[in-house]
């Protein structure tokens, strides 16, 4: 048994190589930042790739993990193309100056009011704020005018959120945005004395259906995408739209955007307008994310109440502020 | 050998950059901002809620430990090397997919006591396994004696067993502690907030905020505590037998009657933490049918978590080497120190290494950032200990006079080295692989913030599909992580077995 330790290590580097080889040294194409949901990601880099041939690397997280990511990667970020589920997180993205202007046939494609004013990114799907509840505890009569009164001591211990979601955190920047710091903070330490957390939207309307909790507030699509599922988590869930320019009736613009520093801006430019653009839109109709569609002609899921009759209140994407809301959220004790 | 000690110091340091690094944080926050950040009331509730899990979980687990391992090693109970392999069996389950089990089972199940539930039945066997292996090698002389001295059963246990159980009941008992105090899975599922997760999700909204580092800085301090808490109680008397030729085998004690209810014990123990994950896994699976298992998918995860356990096991055991050595052929007060270090940052939760490896790559060494490499330095790091004392026993059985002569022969020392110690120390070094490439097939956090683009693990993707409770997608998952653990569970068992001369 004459083995050297040259020929130890050389044999165990080619047994890693072999199996490493298939495993990890594929070619990444353009690498995606996506915190949208992986299902609905995965969707459209099919259908992109399909089309184009352009391969697609996804680096799954959230929101607010990849904006202060990127921020802090700046210059040297591996990635190309950012897709956020919310607003703030490009918002934080585009104040560090790290986004390229989007192609003006991509901005053409979504309407004006579902892009921000700088074209640094662009509106790829959009979701409504609601308080999920269930209706074997509470009648429509029960249910809060305002998402404001979920503040009131007679909610104590009866809803639910999950504070430490991107989600969550973009319909706090629009309290924030319309009813000012003081009034957020007010609403934020009385939440911690009232609602109860859970982690991740699934979970709270998980607890919501089995009567943990009364409500919750989360987003419209977890309720429709366990109804044409199998409905184990929803089927004593509806939804409650507060409507009236509520902060509560907030609908958050999902952004995608390119990074500056991407070596493959025609690539990731080419994907952006495809997301924008039929194909990807159409995955937001007839798939299974249940999102709002936002391209010009695009039709989102006819099961959806449609994004025109929501009253949302009227918030400026560019304005939401992400550190602002963590920050404040980390005061009331919620983070 | 100087190049032995360099290499050896030289790891030594690199396991100290996570807590130079918390530090660094801290200097450059300033402390204004550091005392408003970890003197706060969400500080204070993820402390109570991490002590009182600590304090109730710890003593819970060694009672149970206790009984576990005297029933199957000192008494006449039917099955009992069945029931010692199911009481460390338990170990291959991942604690979160424990949670996974029973938050799926019962679903409103949350906070601290279903912790508590959880916590010990993931892991009493880091329990069990010394206390058993101890109660094995105990000299019955020493019972018999205070017997003859007219003590009753109960109070030999009390007064003559038990002291002798002190330092397994010490080390296991530091080990579920360590393990309790890093852990973020398990408690997610099951809602309890503690320093990791509150971590988690200062990270998740502000990637390497301060917020995080303090209270990573907080969680760093409360290993510490325990670190100490564990000399303080494990004292220095001695253990070791006095007296010639070797120990009488004890006699197994008479159950008689009391075997039914004796029985029970391991019985519902494995029901609950064996039985339960197995069923709901298989209830998952029944339930997803064949459109869970996608192949294509579940291949690229297996293979890239593979790869990782390997190249990282291999890594922490070639960086764990020179340490070895030196605390075998060369102990010191120096060696004793750069051994601290090692086992310092062992007892670090994965998140925290992770936290400080991505700032650092971030900020200083870009090129690093997201690569195998730093995933890999991250893993040794993590598991460094793990690989360290297998290495330590096995170059201690091997004799030194092999390298002299080795060398005397003229061979270089890196090749007399090679030619002896090393290669006869290879039992140890591939049970300290199997142990590391264990915790890195199970590990979520640390994976999540270091991995390379495109690297999705068995571990990720159960995460990934359970987050969004997609439970039947998560099971093929859970079930691979638990399969490919199984035989590398055994072999600890049997090194158990045969660290205790049986």
């Amino acid at each position: 048994m004459k083995y050297t330790l040259p020929t130890l290590v050389g044999a165990t580097a080619l047994a890693i190589g072999m199996i490493a080889g298939p495993a990890m040294a594929m070619d990444a194409g353009i690498i995606v930042y996506n915190a949208q949901h992986e299902s609905l990601a995965k969707e459209w880099v099919k259908g992109f790739t399909k089309e184009t041939g352009i391969k697609v690397t996804l680096r799954n997280g959230g929101d607010s993990d990849f904006s202060n990511q990127i921020v802090a990667e700046g210059a040297s970020s591996p990635a190309d193309v950012f897709l956020t589920e919310n607003s703030p997180a490009m918002t934080l993205v585009e104040a560090a100056g790290l986004f390229a202007p989007v192609d003006a046939d991509t901005l053409a494609q979504v309407p004006g009011e579902l892009q921000p004013s700088s074209g640094k990114w662009v509106g790829v799907a959009a979701r409504s704020t609601v308080f999920a509840y269930n209706k074997t505890k509470l009648t429509a009569d029960q249910l809060p005018k305002s998402m404001l009164d979920l503040a009131d001591p007679s909610w104590k211990g009866r809803w639910a959120a999950s504070p430490s979601g991107a989600d969550f955190q973009a319909i706090v920047s629009a309290l924030l945005e319309l009813k000012g710091e003081a009034a957020t903070a007010d609403w934020l330490k009385a939440m911690k004395a009232n609602f109860t957390a859970y982690k991740g939207n699934s979970t709270v309307m998980k607890a919501v259906n089995a009567g943990e909790i009364d409500g919750g507030v989360i987003y419209h699509y977890y309720y429709f995408g366990d109804q044409a599922k199998t409905g184990e988590n929803s089927k004593n869930v509806e939804l409650h739209y507060f409507k009236n320019q509520d902060p509560g009736a907030f609908v958050s613009i999902s952004g995608g955007g390119v990074l500056a520093s991407s070596k493959h801006q025609k690539e990731a430019q080419a994907f952006l307008k495809w997301v924008t653009g039929k194909g990807g839109q159409e995955v937001l109709k007839s798939g299974t994310s249940f999102e709002y569609a936002v391209g010009k002609d695009a039709q989102s899921n006819p099961k959806l109440v449609p994004l025109n009759d929501l009253q949302a209140p009227k918030v400026d994407p560019a304005t939401l502020n992400s550190r602002k809301v963590t920050d404040l959220m980390t005061a009331a004790g919620l983070l | 050998m100087s190049w032995i000690l360099v290499a050896a110091i030289i790891v030594s340091l690199l396991s100290l950059v996570p807590l130079a690094f918390i530090v660094w944080i801290a200097v450059q926050t300033g402390w204004g901002t550091v005392s408003a950040l970890v003197f706060r009331p969400r500080v204070g509730e993820l402390l109570i809620n991490t002590v009182l899990l600590v304090a109730l979980t710890v003593p819970i687990a060694i009672m149970l430990s206790i009984a576990l391992a005297w029933l199957t090693e000192r008494s006449d109970l039917p099955g009992a090397r069945l029931w010692a392999w199911l009481a460390v069996a338990p170990l291959a389950i991942p604690a979160f997919v424990h949670s996974y089990a029973w938050i799926t089972l019962v679903p409103g199940l949350h906070g601290l006591w279903a912790g508590v539930l959880v916590s010990v039945l993931a892991y009493f066997p880091f329990l069990y396994l010394p206390i058993a292996a101890s109660l094995r090698r105990l000299d019955p002389a020493l019972e018999d004696a205070a017997a003859a001295l007219g003590l009753g059963p109960w109070r030999v246990f009390a007064r003559v067993v038990l002291p002798q159980l002190r330092l397994a009941i010490c080390g296991g008992a530091l080990l579920v502690g360590l393990h309790l105090l890093a852990e973020y899975g398990l408690y997610v599922f099951i809602r309890f907030d503690t320093f990791t997760t509150a971590i988690v999700d200062q990270f998740q909204s502000t990637f390497n905020g301060p917020a995080a580092n303090m209270l990573a800085g907080v969680l760093v301090t409360c290993c510490f505590v325990l670190l100490a808490l564990e000399v303080l109680v494990r004292g220095e008397e001695r253990y070791a037998r006095v007296g010639s030729g070797a120990a009488r085998r004890r006699q197994r004690s008479r159950l008689g009657r009391a075997t039914l209810p004796c029985l029970a014990l391991p019985a519902i123990t494995t029901l609950l933490a064996i039985g339960v994950p197995f069923v709901t896994i298989g209830r998952w699976l029944v339930a997803g049918g064949a459109d869970v298992w996608r192949f294509d998918e579940i291949g690229l995860a297996l293979g890239q978590t593979l790869f990782l356990a390997l190249a990282g096991a291999l890594l922490a055991t070639i960086a764990a080497m020179p340490m070895a050595w030196i605390s075998i052929r060369a102990p010191g007060p120096l060696q004793r120190l750069l051994e601290g270090c090692n086992y310092i940052v062992g007892s670090l939760p994965g998140v925290v290494i992770a936290l400080a490896l991505v700032t650092i790559t971030v900020r200083i060494a870009m090129p690093l950032y997201q690569t195998l490499f730093t995933i890999l330095v991250a893993y040794a790091l993590m598991f460094l200990p793990r690989a360290l004392i297998s290495l330590r026993a096995s170059i201690a059985q091997a004799p030194v006079e092999l390298e002299r002569a080795a060398a005397s022969l003229g061979r270089p020392p890196l090749k007399a080295l090679w030619s002896t110690t090393i290669r006869l120390s290879a039992p140890g070094a591939a049970a300290g692989m199997a142990l590391v490439a264990l915790g890195i097939m199970n590990e979520l956090t640390a994976t999540q913030m270091l991995a390379p683009n495109g690297t999705r693990t068995l571990a990720m993707a159960f995460w990934s599909y359970s987050g969004e409770i997609d439970y039947a997608s998560a099971a093929p998952y859970a079930f691979i992580m638990v399969a490919m653990s199984l035989p590398l569970t055994w072999l600890l068992y049997i090194q158990s077995k045969r660290m205790a001369g049986r």
